[in-house]
């Protein structure tokens, strides 16, 4: 293989045929970029549909009432449906066993919050401990809501990072006092979320104070799940199943709403959603998968094809070779020699172009779909090993054919 | 040299068979010029490719300096072609995009000549051909005649036994086919045996025996006083 002087015979055809040169390497190397940009968008899309589930912890199960639509036991459609801290207990008491983490939630939208000069317009939401793990939020500093601010009324609130940045504009805010809705809450800490900005811009605050503060009573908007873990997928999936029908079951007793009644009590459970998803990710990888071997096959048909032209284009030089005393294995491997370094290099240039766009281009793309495209670098590498071998076996066919005939055949010219 | 004995040669085109030499007996010793003659059809052409080891014979016998060349493998046949044989085209043949220096080392390349020893022997054939000033031009570059020195340069690079010369004057003008014969001769007067197949008559009679095919037999072999080619005299 180490042979200078075939090495130099190869750099001598390559640097005088540049545009078959050019022209082979050219489609090689944006196959190679063709498919790793492909690759990279299909990792980018799913990285975008798991981003969009991680906004909550991904066994969460949600209540929230609604008015009723079915007439049931005399009273008419349209009524009004509230829970309270009594539905909380019933299901808590009833599945103690089951459940790991749990809060009833009473919010409100739009509050005014105000901090010396700067004010804005934010969800305030009244929560147990429990509800930080629940939302999936790391904080940042300070502290979340505890059982003794639950027990004790404290009037204390955890801000959402983009909060923070609205009113304090990076300066310190544990101690300070923040005003909303016309009553003072001091910040005890500052919270991040993975759902962005969206779910960044609330203020929590302790459950019963928030009932208080607002005379709700122990009126509650919704209420929140999770369920201790399974080891196994689909046992996890059929428990929460069990537990969010016999919740709404119970819910609809307790409330006399009819059994048929989709739109009273909803409730979402995450998990469902979370199959979904998986499934819609397979099916994503699948597709672009598909799509990148197609245009693998259409990469190695191109390569054939130039690899037959040159075969066929460099006939005559074959029989002049041959007549001055080249063997046919001499002349399969010039050939072969030439294309799989052509290729191989190509095929790198076309990896290393399509690496530093995404290096590049990648970090900015954060729309909804597509976050972070990016492509494993085995999998890049395997592509273009696979493009190389099959030129070279696409080449050799023709190569072999040409080396075999008799040279006679290859000199005459007409 | 070469001695050959009841040679027959059929081509197979479908189901018709073209009888081409039908009983060729004809041997050549070291140091002969000999011209093959025939009008197109007449089987030059083939006898010179047999001859050259570029197509085998189906009946008969072919020993090229002491060797019998039979049933040989492509490796084989390679070699022998390289070792004992230079071929002259009459469209010259040259690769394009090697310049006229490359050109003249390719058989060097495939006996395995080093480099720079490889570089140094063309340059003495090239300069013998009397195209030392062109060796870094490209075969598109050059005269037809020039083509031609080339390509003779090229085939005694690898210093064969034997010169074949397929009509090496038959792409070129009366002047410059003259001075390539003039060449030719003057490399036959250093000892090379030389073969050239020609239907042009003056171009055989400066080789010193000429050889008449007609429907794949000889009907004339006949030692000839050689004409000397001189270039000038034509001018």
């Amino acid at each position: 293989m180490f042979n200078i002087e075939r090495w130099q015979e190869i750099f001598e055809a390559i640097s005088k045929n540049k545009l078959r040169t050019f022209l082979t390497g050219l489609s090689v190397a944006s196959g190679i970029f063709i498919l790793v940009i492909l690759l990279a968008i299909g990792q980018g899309m799913s990285n975008g549909v798991a981003k969009e589930f991680e906004n909550d912890a991904t066994n969460r199960i949600s209540v929230w009432t609604n008015v009723t639509s079915v007439e049931y036991k005399g009273m008419n459609p349209g009524r009004i449906i509230e829970m309270d801290n009594r539905d909380y207990e019933m299901a808590v008491n009833k599945n103690s066993d089951k459940i790991e983490l749990k809060s009833g939630v009473y919010s409100r939208w739009g509050q005014l919050t105000t901090y010396k000069k700067e004010n804005g317009s934010y969800r305030v939401e009244g929560v147990r401990g429990d509800y930080q793990f629940l939302e999936n939020a790391t904080l940042v500093v300070g502290r979340y809501i505890n059982q003794n601010d639950l027990n004790s009324f404290e009037k204390n609130a955890v801000i959402g990072n983009q909060v923070y940045l609205d009113l304090f504009k990076g300066k310190d805010a544990i101690g300070e006092y923040i005003d909303i809705a016309g009553i003072k809450f001091k910040v005890v800490g500052v919270y991040t979320d993975p759902g962005g900005e969206r779910e960044e811009t609330r203020v929590f605050i302790p459950l019963t104070t928030a009932q208080r503060v607002y005379n709700a009573g122990d009126k509650l908007r919704s209420i929140a799940f999770t369920l201790e873990k399974h080891d196994k997928y689909e046992d996890a999936l059929a428990a929460s199943e069990a537990f969010s029908a016999e919740l709404e079951a119970d819910l609809k007793a307790k409330h006399t709403i009819a059994p048929t009644d989709e739109r009273a009590v909803n409730v979402n459970n995450t998990l469902e959603n979370a199959k979904k998803f998986y499934d819609l990710n397979i099916m994503i990888r699948w597709f672009f998968w598909g799509v990148g071997i197609c245009t693998i096959i259409a990469g190695v048909v191109g390569v054939s094809n130039i690899m037959l032209i040159i075969v066929k284009e460099r006939t005559k030089e074959i029989g002049i070779r041959k007549a001055i005393g080249a063997q046919p294995w001499s002349i399969i491997g010039m050939i072969l020699h030439e294309s799989i370094f052509v290729t191989a290099i190509a095929g790198f240039i076309g990896l290393i172009f399509s690496l530093i766009l995404l290096q590049v281009v990648g970090p900015f793309i954060e729309t909804d779909y597509i976050r972070n495209p990016s492509v494993d670098f085995s999998v890049a590498i395997t592509t273009v090993i696979i493009l190389v071998v099959a030129g070279a076996i696409a080449g050799f066919f023709p190569a072999y054919r040409a080396a075999n005939i008799k040279p006679i055949e290859a000199l005459r010219d007409e | 040299m070469i001695e050959i004995k009841d040679l027959h040669k059929s081509y197979h085109m479908g189901k018709n068979s073209l009888h081409v030499l039908k009983g060729i007996n004809f041997s050549v010793s070291e140091g002969e010029m000999v011209s093959i003659m025939g009008s197109s059809g007449s089987g030059k052409s083939t006898l010179l490719n047999i001859l050259g080891i570029l197509d085998e014979a189906d009946e008969g016998t072919y020993t090229l300096d002491g060797t019998l060349i039979k049933n040989l493998n492509e490796k084989v046949a390679a070699r022998y072609r390289n070792k004992f044989l230079g071929f002259i085209f009459q469209s010259f043949n040259l690769i394009n995009y090697k310049s006229a220096l490359e050109n003249v080392a390719m058989p060097l390349y495939y006996q395995g000549v080093k480099r720079n020893i490889r570089t140094e022997k063309a340059m003495h054939y090239l300069e013998k051909v009397g195209l030392a000033d062109w060796a870094t031009h490209l075969p598109n570059e050059l005269s037809g005649g020039q083509k031609q020195r080339v390509a003779i340069a090229r085939a005694l690079a690898s210093d064969p036994k034997v010169l074949l010369a397929d009509e090496p004057t038959g792409a070129l003008d009366t002047k410059t086919s003259y001075e390539v014969m003039e060449l030719i001769q003057g490399i036959n007067d250093e000892g090379k045996t030389i073969l050239i197949v020609t239907h042009e008559d003056d171009i055989a009679h400066m080789t010193k025996r000429i050889v008449n095919l007609k429907d794949g037999i000889i009907i004339d072999d006949s030692v000839v006083t050689q004409v000397r080619a001189k270039s000038e005299a034509y001018v």
